[in-house]
């Protein structure tokens, strides 16, 4: 924020940036050949839902636009939104296209403030977790690994090799104070769902 | 591409501007009375001089240590995600959603509800609430009361609210040293007596006027940060219902607890206000509910236009 804005008081809401999720199919066979993580074909968007009538308008719009990837609206414990996606696990570029779909059609509405991150979870054949959360606000990935069966614990040596990994293929978040938690986000706690049919 | 629904309000900027620009002026005149006084001895420049920098070092330090010295004041403590994984969890969110370094947590042990934000600059920020506030407001609007003040770090509120109370700390600091200077003074001629009488009395309007402006100035400082908020979590309705919870709750507040709390008004989301609320709302340093809760509303209204 500028001196000007600061003396007026003004904040002006941060846009999102909705590009570098495209930099996600590359990531993902890199992640795969370099240390064994495939993608469970779990996407999701967390945003914040604003209060009024054309804001449920536009979410019910959404769920219809991407009734083929069977989306489910998760509000977590926080107050905020998920909106949860699954595709086969093969099929990360199509997954992606469908997050960016999410993405564009809340910015077009003049909602795009309110994108809070995306998460693409990925396993790996001991059961661990791990997922690459985008933060909209940043233009910037960051890996998210909790321990499986612990309470709120994470597993940080796991997401230093991963950032290791995939820092060639995606922007990662310098800041690590910038890395925060994303407890309890739907598709990474529970085993993976594969679609129906 | 509409990039957000809410329309800007050119007014509030307006006003706020002015209000900085006159006391941009204020200093002008206060400095041109002490240059007059003073000009012409050089002995009597350096002494001013010294004079002056002693409460302008003093207000450094306030502006400086402000994160101590509040969290000192209303006895808080700065808690680690362990220890209130709840409420890091919320800042870290908003935090995120507003591209903004995440400040440090505190929580104050009192049954006040109140939350406040202090700090030289964002990276230096702490944001507290009291153990009252949480009890009293449901999550959505303790999120809410939380953007609230992450809104006043992200506008750097401190730094400008001590910057322009130096003018009345200056503008005292000429009153009392003229006042006492005429007081000790005898044998002099009547001219120097004459500049004291002077400088007294633009001592006193000075302070009088900066004092009042610096209270506009809060106010509309607490609006700006309303309406950065509401906009940031989208859900205006929640602060609105907190502001009103909390400022019922203020008022059934035992006496003692709200004048311990008085001095750190300033940072603090809703006054803890004594009986002088009574004596107009031209001092006080936070807006009235009423007008808080209509600015609420517009922005509610906002959201609920069709696109």
């Amino acid at each position: 924020m500028g001196l000007f804005d600061s003396l007026l008081g003004r904040s002006k809401p941060k846009r999102p940036k909705l590009d570098a999720l495209f930099a996600l199919p590359t990531a993902a066979l890199t992640l795969e050949t370099a240390a064994g993580f495939t993608p469970t074909g779990i996407g999701s968007v967390c945003y914040r839902e604003a209060e009024g009538a054309p804001f449920e308008q536009i979410q019910a719009q959404l769920e219809q636009l991407l009734a083929g990837a069977s989306p489910e609206r998760v509000r977590d414990s926080y107050g905020w939104t998920w909106l949860v996606l699954r595709r086969e696990p093969s099929d990360v570029a199509g997954l992606v296209t469908e997050l960016h779909a999410v993405n564009s059609t809340l910015e077009l509405e003049g909602f795009g403030p309110a994108l809070l991150c995306s998460l693409i979870g990925f396993a790996d054949a001991s059961g661990r977790r791990l997922a690459l959360v985008y933060l909209y606000k940043r233009g910037t990935f960051y890996p998210f690994a909790p321990v499986p069966g612990a309470e709120q614990k994470r597993d940080n040596a796991l997401e230093l090799q991963i950032r290791a990994v995939v820092g060639g293929d995606l922007p990662i978040e310098p800041d690590v104070s910038r890395w925060f938690p994303v407890w309890g986000a739907p598709g990474l706690d529970a085993p993976p769902a594969l679609p129906s049919g | 591409m509409a990039s957000t629904r809410f329309r800007p309000d050119r007014g509030l900027s307006f006003r706020m501007g002015l209000t900085l620009v006159l006391l941009f002026l204020l200093y002008l005149v206060l400095a041109g009375v002490v240059w007059w006084i003073f000009g012409g001895d050089a002995g009597g420049t350096g002494a001013a001089v010294i004079a002056f920098v002693l409460p302008l070092g003093l207000l450094w330090g306030q502006w400086y240590f402000s994160d101590r010295l509040a969290l000192a004041g209303m006895r808080a403590r700065e808690v680690t995600p362990e220890e209130a994984p709840q409420l890091h969890a919320m800042v870290d969110r908003l935090c995120a959603l507003a591209d903004m370094p995440k400040p440090r947590v505190a929580v104050a042990d009192t049954d006040l509800p109140n939350a406040f934000a202090t700090g030289r600059s964002p990276d230096r920020a702490v944001v507290a609430v009291t153990t009252g506030l949480g009890r009293r407001l449901t999550d959505a609007e303790l999120e809410a009361v939380l953007s609230h003040e992450l809104s006043h770090v992200a506008h750097r509120d401190v730094t400008v609210m001590t910057v322009a109370s130096s003018v009345g700390v200056l503008a005292g600091l000429l009153m009392r040293s003229a006042l006492w200077s005429s007081m000790g003074g005898r044998g002099r001629d009547q001219n120097t007596g004459l500049i004291l009488l002077v400088a007294t009395l633009v001592g006193i309007v000075v302070y009088a006027v900066s004092f009042l402006l610096t209270r506009v100035l809060s106010r509309y400082r607490e609006l700006a940060a309303d309406r950065a908020g509401a906009i940031l979590t989208g859900q205006p309705a929640n602060l609105m219902s907190a502001l009103t919870k909390i400022s019922g709750d203020m008022a059934r507040i035992p006496e003692r607890d709200l004048r311990a709390a008085e001095p750190y008004n300033a940072f603090f989301i809703y006054p803890a206000f004594t009986d002088k609320v009574d004596f107009a709302s031209l001092f006080a340093s936070h807006p009235p509910l009423e007008k808080r809760l209509e600015q609420l509303a517009r922005l509610s209204r906002e959201l609920g236009q069709p696109g």
